[in-house]
């Protein structure tokens, strides 16, 4: 028989900490759809979604009754749009559309992909695609955009730096009647990981098979109710002991859903991203979570080591639990996606300069940030090129997803509603790097070896 | 196949009788019941067999929720607990 325990334990992990299987996203190859005709393109794109994933939507709902897990979005990632855009040449938003209108016919939440790959340069349809993201993000609802512009193998294109600074800029200016959302779909990597299933971030490597499923699950409520039922004097071989074991069961529970999702709709599992996702919801925090290791608020000194130590945790629990781990696994730390981190912005004990010092150790990097909306251009790039050199040297994915606040007040929030959350405008050195960016070139590959 | 109902609540009158009435309607064979009152806080754990119900596990959900409206109900199959707590 069961243990009591346990089950009251998984119940209570559901029910009262927020446990959630954040995303099932099915990864859709769109290679076969290229055209050098751009209309019979995206009828292909159109049908080849529609095709797939035509009982994504109902076969999470399946599984959601099946288990009682919530599972809170269903996702598809795609073939980097640029990759088709160089083929057929031509209008890329269109491409935006056929995505959008086919995401709205299977029902998901959310469709990543509108997406180029120019961490050493650009090919033919990369930058059409980077200068049409502003339109495209907004005249679609539902498309999510990404560009990687340096590797650790290759650098830091900065000629695609400074072209992302502009853009994410016109993004938010385009957008700004609706709390400048276009910018919140918008994000540049570093290291891009092919397999992740976590928006705005996600597409379909072209790496990765024809079709595949990949889970994200998520539960910083879970880790902070764990840690909050231990003994203040615990040491921190404990408290990362105790992470890994929640890691190990939420990861386990990820594991159950991604092996049904992929045998009920025929597809291959591909990978359980472990990341503790947090939402506005109370007590669903990283920042929250790091207050319980210890720390007054987050931002304080300190900040960077508990962090560290949960993103490691985290990651050791996953992998023992399941063998195909991968994605972003570990920590995200998006202000305005946790309550923890927003209450600390709005005090200013958290500021952007030690959200970057956290994004060192954290899963991905300067993640829902709310930036003044009179930031040049240059700064936005300075800051791209700050955070892809932090990925780049230590050979992890970062990331930068900021949102100029157009036409915002200092001490006023943007608001974007649902798991994106709301937040403060938080200030940003205005000194300016334009002679460094408008150099343009590239950063070139760093040594592997002389570590220190 | 398995599922296991818990239900949650405030201790009263008859709890343990309408949710097995409700499992019988639905051919549910109950194979194991626990309870525990704490603080007058009533928790029941009923692992149920259901290769042999007569509609889907969400109608006997829907069933528990109305039969049982005053108590939070989980019914949930025992694949989860399976993989979560036993390695």
């Amino acid at each position: 028989m069961w243990n009591t325990k346990d089950i009251l334990e998984t119940i209570k992990m559901i029910q009262d900490e927020n446990l959630d299987i954040r995303t099932t996203t099915m990864g859709i190859s769109l290679l076969d759809c290229a055209d050098t005709d751009i209309d019979k393109a995206c009828q292909k794109v159109y049908d080849k979604i529609c095709k797939k994933a035509e009982n994504l939507v109902s076969t999470g709902e399946e599984i959601e009754a099946k288990y009682g897990i919530p599972i809170v979005n269903k996702r598809i990632s795609v073939t980097p749009i640029a990759m088709l855009a160089g083929v057929s040449g031509g209008d890329v938003t269109k491409y935006a559309k056929a995505l959008d209108k086919a995401a709205d016919t299977v029902g998901i939440d959310f469709i990543g992909g509108y997406s180029a790959l120019v961490h050493k340069g650009f090919s033919a349809g990369d930058k059409e695609l980077i200068e049409s993201i502003p339109q495209a993000l907004s005249e679609t609802n539902l498309v999510c955009s990404s560009i990687n512009v340096g590797s650790t193998k290759a650098g830091i294109n900065m000629d695609a730096v400074k072209m992302m600074g502009q853009q994410i800029k016109k993004t938010a200016e385009i957008t700004s009647d609706r709390q400048c959302i276009g910018a919140a779909k918008l994000v540049v990597f570093c290291n891009a990981p092919e397999d992740n299933p976590f928006m705005a971030g996600a597409f379909h490597g072209p790496g990765e098979p024809d079709c595949v499923i990949n889970v994200g699950v998520s539960g910083p409520g879970v880790v902070r109710a764990t840690l909050a039922k231990m003994d203040d004097t615990a040491d921190l071989n404990e408290v990362a002991n105790e992470i890994k074991k929640t890691a190990f069961k939420i990861t386990r529970m990820g594991q159950l859903v991604g092996s049904e999702a992929s045998e009920k709709l025929g597809v291959p599992f591909g990978i359980i991203d472990l990341s503790l996702a947090p939402t506005p919801a109370i007590g669903d925090s990283v920042a929250q979570v790091l207050e319980e290791i210890g720390l007054e608020q987050t931002g304080a000194c300190g900040t960077t080591a508990a962090l560290a130590m949960l993103n490691d945790a985290v990651k050791k629990g996953g992998v023992m639990a399941s063998g195909n781990v991968g994605g972003l696994s570990g920590a995200f730390i998006p202000v305005t996606e946790d309550a923890g981190m927003i209450d600390a912005a709005g005090k200013g004990s958290l500021t952007i300069e030690k959200l970057e010092a956290m994004t060192s150790v954290c899963s991905v990097g300067l993640d829902m940030i709310v930036i003044p909306g009179d930031t040049t251009p240059e700064v936005i790039s300075a800051l791209i090129a700050d955070e892809a050199a932090i990925g780049m040297i230590n050979s992890k994915t970062t990331a930068v997803r900021v949102i100029p606040a157009i036409g915002l007040k200092d001490g006023e929030q943007l608001d974007f509603g649902g798991l994106l959350g709301y937040g403060p405008v938080m200030k940003l050195s205005t000194l300016s790097p334009a002679k460094m960016i408008n150099r343009g070139g590239r950063i070139p590959a760093p040594i592997q070896s002389l570590k220190n | 196949m398995k599922a296991v109902i818990t239900v949650l609540g405030k201790d009263m009158v008859g709890i343990l009788a309408r949710v097995s009435s409700t499992c019988a309607d639905a051919n549910a064979n109950v194979l194991e019941v626990t309870q525990s009152i704490l603080d007058e806080y009533f928790a029941m754990i009923m692992l149920v067999d259901i290769s042999n119900l007569n509609g889907s596990l969400d109608d006997l959900r829907a069933n528990l929720e109305k039969n049982v409206s005053d108590m939070q109900i989980h019914v949930m199959h025992e694949d989860i607990f399976n993989s979560m707590h036993r390695i």
